[in-house]
């Protein structure tokens, strides 16, 4: 058939079924040839928080979200162009984010009385039968029979037929958006290497649901959208979790260092565990420990003995790290923690995301406990920002907490590569060469006030430390008043003094001039600066700040903060950062906040701003 | 054994360091110290390879008074310490010491899966049964009944059996010894030094201050005979100077008097069985048996943890790693943009 091709700018699909429907393959399959073609992307995994959740109900969706677009893609998108659904339960969930005139790509057979049952739908309130979508552009395709039909040849089990009906539906929106099949194809090929029989039924279906959507007459248009202009250079696709693991990777050699990760498998960080653990040809070290505790401190001894010890987390597993991460402080020791933040209190949203808990790593210890917190903002700024967290950890004899979230370690977005040799150098503060004689001061400071670690094993470096409080240069125990006040201050200044490295505050959009200052940090950057973006374009001036470095903040701050009489401040939680900004810069700042475990959408910051615009 | 350099030839004064010692005057602490001190000399390593890392609690001060590198960590993390700076530094000897309530109480998650992971550790828990540094409180070894200052009335907790608990743990190296027998702890930490894995040595050490005469069953010149059982490998198990044996009534281990029974009737120990090993474990249980002291077990055919972890990276070792680094950047599908 031929259909008439229409151009667009940008789309957003989600795909969505339960979470044994293969949604997040298909979804990463979609997202890799997009970017590969030449798009720019925005992901957004979002999965059940139960692993098993029962198969066809509302717990057990799982949905992959992508939005790609021929400009600049910001967030992953408010609504969505096309809803591929596979059962009842996954429209359900997903249909009040469906942009009016929307597309829906429905599976018959998941809307059978037994997915209806399932779903929590009465049976005579069949969507697909009722009208009820009529505001939509509905396809009713029953994909699991034809996909059953096209691999009938390999004479599968039905299981194993059926379990081939994602990649139909892959095919089929391959063809709506006139892509190729190659990536795919040739991924297919590569996991069932051993089963060339499945490979095969897996292509069949594939190619079927392309055919599928040529042949049949139910779609008007096949859509086009244009590649995005991008910086030239090598790209890739990578989620944030893989791009720490990267980072965290260029910085060891670097630094000429091992790695050792000393971690415990906790959603959403285990990925970075899982990522490093495949590289130990690098000099990597991972030790899954019997609990949170054991992995920092394990990390901490790599880093006594003059490896780079890092650990990752999320909230409550940060938690138990506290104590050591203090002793850490105590011992001025290199240690990078690295917090993916999810939903809490307590266990909280396992599986969604949250920013809150920047108080937390900021104060969530006992006694006085800075440490240096940064935080990246996209998915791709993992790597750089895990680069950075060794470097300020081992040249300045500090721990350093990362916040990333949920949403930047699953999503993934085009990352213009980074090569090893443009990442700036590392310099360790090890001391591994013997000396004559043993007149070593552990506590002796640079000018950076950073220590020299005498590691153990050299020869005339035999010292002692622990943590109870130090005699300033020598490090022995002290306990005398105006002693630990004098370290008090000295740990904190240290910390303080990271900012002569970091670079300079500067403002997304907008300038000292513009009518209103937005500060976010970490992963609200894409959905903060669409906002902006979008306002200036209707013709506001909304200036945008977006922090990474939140402990020490960057020392030109407060002169860039200070020219506004509006400030609002964005962030996934109740008023975190709002409170830094209010205490450190006395300005009465306005929060926008949300805590829904998800991520803003670009219309809600957008109706905040303009609402305290108004409010003059 | 090493060949040190002259250089590296140093003397158990040499390990003294210029901090004042601050346990209680007369602490069985001092002695087990010394007995350190002693033997690490002999052990043909220099005195910069020993790392000593200490929890919290009377005990974990030890690193304080050892002039070789050492740490004083947290409570209960000293063997979660160790083990990170002993899979990356494998060459290192390193020296966990430990206390029942640092190992026992809050760090016995810890010490168990470090025991079945077993790193080349030397672990050295002083059993006082009793907390000391926070004065005076009943701990996971104290019996039954103890009055302590959080007990008033006595303690209704069953104790541990710190040694059993290891074995069950899969521990590959299994000793008892005890602070007043400066020869027999000499010859014991040599015996843990030189297993590779994990060396478990539980030593009895008498809080003078807060659970004093503890163990005087087993030091008191006219009752230690009948208390405790000096093991040697391959040698019949006999004690109270020859007149008493321990033969097994199947797999029940029972007194026997060697006037009326010969040697040849008792019990051989096998340190590296561990079924006996495990009987010796419960003679804990049982007060009518002598207290097993040396080396109840040692396996030396296990793995070690870092041998293991070391061995996966060297077989994977990369040789140009910055180079394959960025062709790993790029084994994802990648595009250009020109
Ligand atoms: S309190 Fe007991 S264990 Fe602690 S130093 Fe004093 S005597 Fe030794």
């Amino acid at each position: 058939m031929n259909n008439s091709k229409k151009q667009l700018r940008e789309v957003v699909i989600k795909f969505a079924g339960d979470s044994g429907d293969g949604i997040q393959l298909t979804g990463n399959q979609f997202a890799e040839t997009t970017a590969l073609f030449g798009n720019d992307i925005a992901t957004f995994p979002d999965f059940p928080a139960e692993i098993r959740a029962p198969i066809g109900t509302v717990p057990g969706v799982s949905g992959f979200q992508l939005h790609f677009g021929d400009t600049h893609i910001f967030t992953p998108g408010d609504a969505y162009d096309v809803l591929v659904v596979m059962n009842a339960a996954a429209l359900k969930t997903n249909l009040k984010s469906l942009k009016p005139n929307g597309i829906i790509i429905a599976n018959i057979s998941g809307f059978d009385s037994k997915n209806l049952r399932l779903a929590n739908i009465p049976e005579e309130e069949n969507p697909l039968e009722n009208n009820s979508l009529h505001n939509y552009q509905v396809h009713k395709i029953d994909i699991t029979k034809l996909t059953k039909l096209a691999v009938a040849e390999y004479n599968l089990g039905n299981k194993e037929s059926e379990r081939c009906k994602n990649m139909f539906v892959l095919g089929l929106v391959y063809w709506l958006y006139h892509r190729t099949m190659d990536k795919t194809i040739q991924f297919i090929e590569q996991r069932f290497k051993k089963e060339p029989i499945i490979a095969n039924a897996n292509i069949t279906a594939l190619k079927a649901g392309y055919n599928f959507g040529d042949t049949t007459e139910s779609f008007t248009y096949q859509y086009e959208v244009a590649k995005a202009e991008s910086q030239p250079g090598l790209y890739r696709s990578i989620n944030g979790n893989q791009a720490m693991a990267m980072g965290f990777l260029a910085a060891s050699l670097n630094a000429e260092l091992p790695l050792f990760l000393g971690t415990y498998p906790i959603t959403p960080a285990s990925d970075i565990l899982h990522e490093l653990s495949k590289h130990k040809g690098y000099d990597v070290y991972t030790f899954q420990a019997e609990d949170e505790i054991s992995g920092v401190c394990a990390a901490i001894g790599a880093s006594y003995g003059g490896s780079i010890g890092i650990t990752t987390s999320s909230g409550p597993g940060i938690a138990l790290k506290t104590e050591a991460i203090g002793l850490a402080t105590m011992l001025e020791l290199p240690l990078v923690i690295c917090n993916i933040q999810r939903g809490g209190p307590s266990t909280g949203l396992p599986t969604k995301t949250e920013q809150a808990d920047l108080m937390q790593a900021l104060y969530g210890r006992n006694g006085e406990c800075p440490l240096v917190v940064i935080a990246p903002s996209t998915h791709s700024d993992c790597y750089e920002m895990a680069y950075i967290a060794i470097k300020i950890a081992l040249e300045h004899t500090v721990p350093v907490m990362i916040l990333s979230d949920g949403f930047i370690a699953n999503g993934a977005e085009p990352w213009n590569i980074k090569t090893i040799e443009q990442l700036p150098p590392i310099k360790s503060n090890f001391i591994t060469t013997d000396a004559d004689s043993n007149n070593y001061m552990p506590y002796l400071r640079n000018a950076n006030l950073s220590r020299n670690i005498a590691v153990p094993g050299t020869r005339n470096y035999e010292h002692r430390i622990g943590g109870l409080e130090k005699e300033n240069i020598t490090g022995n125990i002290s306990y005398d008043p105006l002693n630990h006040e004098l370290m008090v201050k000295l740990r904190a200044e240290k910390v303080e003094r990271v900012a002569d490295i970091i670079p300079p505050q500067k403002f997304e959009s907008g300038n000292e001039k513009s009518s209103l200052l937005i500060i976010g940090w970490g992963s609200t950057y894409g959905s903060i600066g669409a906002a902006v973006n979008e306002l200036n374009n209707e013709g506001y001036d909304v200036a945008q700040i977006h922090l990474k470095y939140i402990n020490p903040l960057p020392a030109n701050l407060e002169e860039l903060i200070k020219p506004f009489d509006k400030v609002m401040v964005a962030e996934l939680n109740n008023g975190q950062l709002i409170k830094l900004i209010r205490d450190k810069y006395l300005k009465d700042a306005i929060g926008i906040n949300k805590i829904q475990g998800q991520p803003f959408m670009v219309k809600e910051i957008k109706e905040s701003i303009i609402n305290h615009l108004n409010n003059a | 054994m090493h060949n040190p350099e002259s250089i590296d030839i140093f003397t158990p004064k040499d390990l003294e360091t210029d901090q004042e010692v601050r346990w209680c005057p007369g602490c069985g602490d001092y002695a087990i110290l010394n007995s350190v001190k002693k033997i690490l000399p002999d052990l043909g390593q220099p005195k910069h390879e020993f790392v000593f890392i200490s929890g919290i609690g009377c005990s974990s001060r030890f690193p304080y008074y050892m002039n070789t590198f050492g740490m004083h960590s947290i409570h209960g993390r000293a063997t979660a310490v160790a083990t990170g700076l002993k899979v990356t530094r494998p060459e290192l000897s390193v020296w966990v010491i430990t206390g029942d309530g640092d190992a026992l109480s809050i760090g016995g998650n810890h010490l168990i899966h470090t025991l079945r992971r077993n790193p080349d550790l030397n672990i050295l828990l002083f059993n006082n049964q009793i907390y000391g540094l926070t004065k005076g409180q009943y701990s996971p070894t104290s019996e039954v009944g103890k009055v302590t200052k959080s007990s008033p009335v006595g303690s209704v907790e069953s104790p541990f059996n710190p040694l059993s608990l290891c074995l069950g743990a899969n521990s590959t190296f299994i000793a008892r010894t005890i602070d007043k027998d400066a020869k027999h702890q000499q010859e014991i930490y040599k015996r843990a030094y030189a297993h590779k894995g994990t060396s478990m040595v539980e030593i009895y050490q008498n809080c003078n201050v807060f659970n004093d005469h503890a163990f005087d069953i087993f030091t008191d010149k006219e009752i230690k005979l009948l208390n405790g059982i000096y093991l040697e490998h391959q040698k019949p198990l006999i004690y109270d100077g020859g007149k008493k044996g321990i033969r097994l009534n199947g797999l029940q281990p029972e007194v026997i008097d060697l006037e009326e029974y010969s040697q040849a009737d008792c019990m051989v120990h096998d340190e590296t069985d561990k079924t006996k090993a495990f009987i010796l474990t419960q003679f804990f249980e049982n007060h009518l048996l002598p207290r097993p002291f040396g080396v109840l077990y040692c396996d030396n055919s296990k793995p070690t943890l870092e041998g293991g972890m070391n061995n996966q990276i060297e077989r994977a070792n990369i040789v140009d790693k910055k180079l394959a680094f960025n062709s790993l950047l790029m084994t994802n599908a990648y595009w250009e943009v020109k």
